[in-house]
């Protein structure tokens, strides 16, 4: 026995895995969403990358384009414009955050989950709409435009206050969590040892929160810095990087002078997207297992002041909506404020009408269905299967790419890719298709977060269990895996979905006369002078995405009472 | 536990592993490890953590893959096989009972894709959740049991296909202490009952010495020892061993002459612990607490020594005592002593008493 058992010349050979059938799909599955990321997002950032190295006949130049942008001074003018102003609204909205935060996580105000509600109102609307919403107070016909003491609203002042109603509910999500997480033996030892409220604030409470508020601070000025909206609508003559870009590609078709500005914009939200990840490792390590969740105790004057403060702010931001809606129904701004559904009949107002919405829907319902289904089959597979380690470390690097793509850039990348001519896939170019695939790209990392987030908290043993019980891996995807997940599927659904909804910047270089979007309609009718219409078309995409959230809300109630009753103990 | 290793002769080898390395890059977590499991044996890898033994456990399953050696299973070579295709159930620490299913479900769960008919599947799981004393627990979910529960309804999981091999990997570590014991006699008793052939990863010695048949000593990737538990105990092959089996006084040495240590001034016989190592080597005698002898102990006596008691801890049931001997150069060591022996021999801090190392107990290692 033991001497066929012992060291055999073929013991020191290096084992060679047999690959099984289960395994082949497991290789051919990861190897398509390799493909599929390759595609919508690899390649044409690499088209963008390699176009402003160009001139217009294909040939590479070197940096002949950058160094013809930088010379050009109204064109770099627009660097410094973007800066500041994205400088200002993130020194406006950060603190503004910071004590809505507060209140709601440190104080005792009632409400708390309408305030939270209330403040989370941007999220379900364009950017646009804050703008257009600005438009009516102070713009030219507007009817607090004397607030103003005769400064003109279409400019740098437009741009940041629209922006920072657009960018609160992003600031204030990430200041929530950092202010949530807080260990209460801290405060019970420095109330221990004596420390007032005012020195426990600076010396416990900031620093817990630093790496939120530095986190909030580079994501505002990211989204400041790459958003088209806003400029595009209240921004006048006030040149800014994401409007150039718009100019020279749609304007002047001055393709490599776009894809400059492109890689310009690249660099905040690349830079952005490095600082988070590098606070996301620190503050992992904040809060210990141990810890025991901060409980804040009832103090009437302090809470008082937050009450205040929260109704404040959420009272501002429901006004700005408030606005919009109220605009939408008006006759003739501001001299005849009868109501009327007139400025819904958008076939009035633009040759698309009322398809662009119809539109806007199926391309976010297309966008949630196969963007839930592609990214939380793909993080289950980058996570959880044993098969070509290094091909799944690349796909889960292009997975978390796009959150430091701005959209405008991405769909830039888009035109280049899918226009050129050898592209195999160019017979998407102006389809539904293409849309839906951009808009994926797009929200891509989020969902895939939240996604591997679900699954990393799943047993990491469920898949040797099955193997072990001869069940194939997909079977277990199946009962196990997808039911466990119910409630991060349905995040991801209405996350894309919404975002769909309301997203221009990338869609508005790539929608077609019949692919024509709710978003870029507002932006179109806005630009032709049609003010109540790109509102009223504003406002449906808000009602749709508050309906949208609502359903899904209580779809997933109803859901989880069904099916989950496992979840009870 | 002779007649127990006699027993043993008489069975087939079921398992032999042979020549496993794994590395990680340039770490190498399993260096040439082999060994035979028989029939129907119990056998413990015991280590600290990070000694490679839930790694060599993973690679008997399939669950990673070896850089070099085989193993053969049953007269299979299973080396290159998916863990699908060879015949295993496991049990891990975290139980890995999927939460959505019932406890019914969980047990099936393996059956179910093998077309059995429902029927024969219901009863089977049946006889399983019997089988581990939770007969009425099927229709509820893992969620709704106590740990102990959940790890015996995935024992059963593991049962239900009448698996070749069993494999546990840490499965008490979760479970407090009582229940630990109790689910250490249970999971012996079953295996013993159903003859499987099972391998169990632990780090708690206590477990490995009440539950194996044998015991794999790990430590750095390679096997220290393996034996029954009384072996791994009484004659442990390394200070590594001695060590972390059981408590273990060290005492740095001298061999003086053939059989004799010197200890700072003291020189104590070893009988042919030391043979094999020259006068003047540099050793560690190892010698348990509970073997330091006190009753009948005369001035004088083989190996006898004066000490005082320096410091007393109660542990309940006896006491450990930190004894300092009066030689000079001679290094403190500590002893067990039964509270009854302490009223007896009035034993307290201070107090100065003669104590002897027997010779048979000493286990001399090359320092």
């Amino acid at each position: 026995m033991s001497a066929s058992l012992g060291r055999s010349p073929s013991a020191a050979r290096p084992v060679r895995r047999k690959i099984a059938g289960e395994d082949w799909v497991a290789i051919v599955a990861v190897g398509a969403l390799a493909v599929y990321l390759f595609v919508t997002v690899a390649l044409p950032l690499w088209a963008l990358l390699s176009k402003s190295f160009q001139n217009k006949d294909g040939a590479f130049v070197g940096l002949t384009n950058f160094v013809q942008y930088f010379q050009n001074p109204t064109l770099s003018q627009s660097i410094f414009n973007s800066v500041w102003v994205a400088l200002a609204t993130t020194a406006i909205v950060v603190p503004l955050a910071f004590v809505y935060a507060y209140g709601l996580t440190r104080s005792c105000v009632p409400l708390k989950g309408l305030f939270r509600s209330l403040a989370l109102i941007p999220i379900l609307a364009p950017s646009l709409l804050p703008a257009i919403s600005f438009v009516y107070l102070f713009g030219n016909q507007g009817i607090a435009k004397g607030l103003l003491g005769g400064q003109s609203i279409y400019g740098p002042i437009g741009i940041v206050m629209a922006e920072v109603f657009y960018c609160f509910p992003h600031a204030l999500m990430i200041l929530v969590i950092a202010l949530a997480i807080a260990d209460q033996r801290l405060y019970e030892a420095a109330d221990s040892l004596g420390a007032s409220r005012r020195r426990i604030f600076f010396t416990v409470t900031l620093p817990g929160a630093k790496y939120g508020l530095i986190n909030a601070a580079f994501v505002v000025f990211t989204l400041v810095v790459t958003d088209f909206g806003i400029p595009k609508v209240i921004g006048g003559r006030f040149n800014v990087l994401a409007t150039d870009i718009y100019k020279q590609v749609i304007g002047q078709q001055q393709f490599e002078m776009g894809a400059v500005v492109g890689l310009i914009l690249l660099a905040p939200a690349v830079l952005a997207f490095a600082v988070e990840r590098l606070i996301q490792r620190k503050q992992v390590a904040l809060l210990s297992a141990r810890a025991v969740p901060y409980q804040p105790k009832p103090a009437t004057a302090f809470d008082a002041v937050m009450f205040l403060y929260c109704l404040l702010i959420a009272g501002l931001l429901s006004a700005v909506l408030l606005v919009a809606a109220w605009g939408s129904f008006i006759k003739f701004w501001p001299y005849n404020l009868s109501l009327t559904f007139a400025n819904y009949m958008f076939e009035n107002f633009d040759s698309a009408g009322w398809s662009s919405y119809w539109n806007s829907i199926e391309m976010s319902f297309w966008t949630s269905v196969v963007g839930t289904s592609v990214i939380f089959a793909g993080a289950y597979l980058i996570e959880k299967t044993k098969v070509f380690d290094s091909l799944k470390a690349l796909t889960q690097l292009i997975a978390t790419l796009p959150l430091a793509v701005p959209g405008l850039v991405l769909g830039l990348g888009y035109i280049f890719f899918f226009n050129h001519p050898a592209n195999p896939f160019g017979f998407l170019y102006g389809t539904m298709a293409i849309l839906v695939l951009n808009t994926v790209a797009h929200f891509y990392t989020v969902a895939h977060l939240t996604a591997t987030t679900a699954l990393k908290q799943m047993d990491a043993e469920f898949e040797a269990v099955s193997a072990s019980l001869k069940v194939p891996f997909w079977t277990t995807f199946v009962r196990v895996t997808v039911p466990v997940c119910v409630p991060a599927i349905l995040d991801i659904g209405i996350y894309m979905f919404v975002n769909a909804m309301t997203t221009v910047s990338s869609v508005i270089f790539l929608y077609s006369t019949d692919t024509k979007l709710a978003s870029v309609a507002v932006v179109n009718m806005e630009d032709a002078g049609m003010t109540a219409a790109a509102a009223a078309m504003a406002m449906m995409i808000v009602y749709t995405s508050a309906v949208a959230r609502i359903g899904n809300l209580v779809f997933g109630q109803v859901l989880l009472r069904r099916t989950q009753a496992w979840r009870k103990r | 536990m002779a007649d127990g290793s006699q027993a043993n002769k008489a069975r087939a080898t079921y398992l032999a592993i042979a020549g496993i390395t794994k590395s990680f890059g340039g770490f190498t977590a399993l260096k040439d490890v082999g060994f035979e499991v028989l029939d129907g044996e119990f056998v413990c890898f015991l280590g600290p953590s990070g000694c490679g033994k839930t790694t060599l456990l993973r690679i008997i399953a399939g669950l990673e893959s070896q850089t070099t050696g085989s193993i053969v299973q049953g007269g299979r070579n299973v080396s290159a096989l998916p863990p699908a295709e060879r015949d295993f159930g496991i049990v891990f620490q975290s139980y890995a009972l999927f939460p959505n299913l019932t406890v019914a479900e969980n047990v099936g769960y393996g059956l179910v894709s093998r077309g059995r008919a429902r029927k024969e599947t219901e009863a089977r799981v049946g006889e399983l959740l019997a089988l581990v004393g939770l007969p009425d627990s099927g229709p509820k979910y893992p969620a709704q049991l106590s740990g102990g529960q959940q790890q015996r309804v995935a024992l059963a999981r593991a049962l239900a296909i009448s698996p070749g091999l069993l494999l546990l990997d840490e499965p008490l570590s979760a479970l407090d202490a009582r229940v630990r014991v109790r689910l250490r006699h249970e999971i012996r008793a079953l295996q013993r009952r159903l003859g499987i052939t099972t391998i169990m990863v632990t780090h708690d010695q206590e477990e490995a010495l009440t539950m194996a048949d044998r015991i794999v000593v790990m430590n750095h990737g390679s096997i220290e020892q393996i034996g029954t538990p009384m072996e791994v105990y009484r004659r442990p092959a390394s200070p590594f061993v001695a060590d972390f089996v059981g408590s273990m006084n060290f005492l740095d040495g001298k061999v003086a002459a053939s059989g004799r240590i010197g200890v700072g001034s003291l020189e104590l016989g070893c009988g042919g612990a030391a043979d094999g190592l020259g006068v003047g080597a540099a050793v560690k005698i190892a010698i348990r607490p509970e073997d330091v002898a006190v009753r009948g102990v005369a001035p004088g006596a083989a190996n006898a020594l004066g000490v005082k008691v320096a410091g007393l801890d109660f542990l309940g049931a006896f006491c450990r005592a930190t004894l300092k001997p009066t030689a000079a150069g001679a290094p403190e060591f500590v002893a067990d002593f039964s509270i009854n022996l302490m009223r007896d021999l009035g034993v307290a801090e201070g107090a100065a008493l003669t104590v002897a190392l027997p010779e048979d107990r000493l286990r001399v290692y090359a320092a």
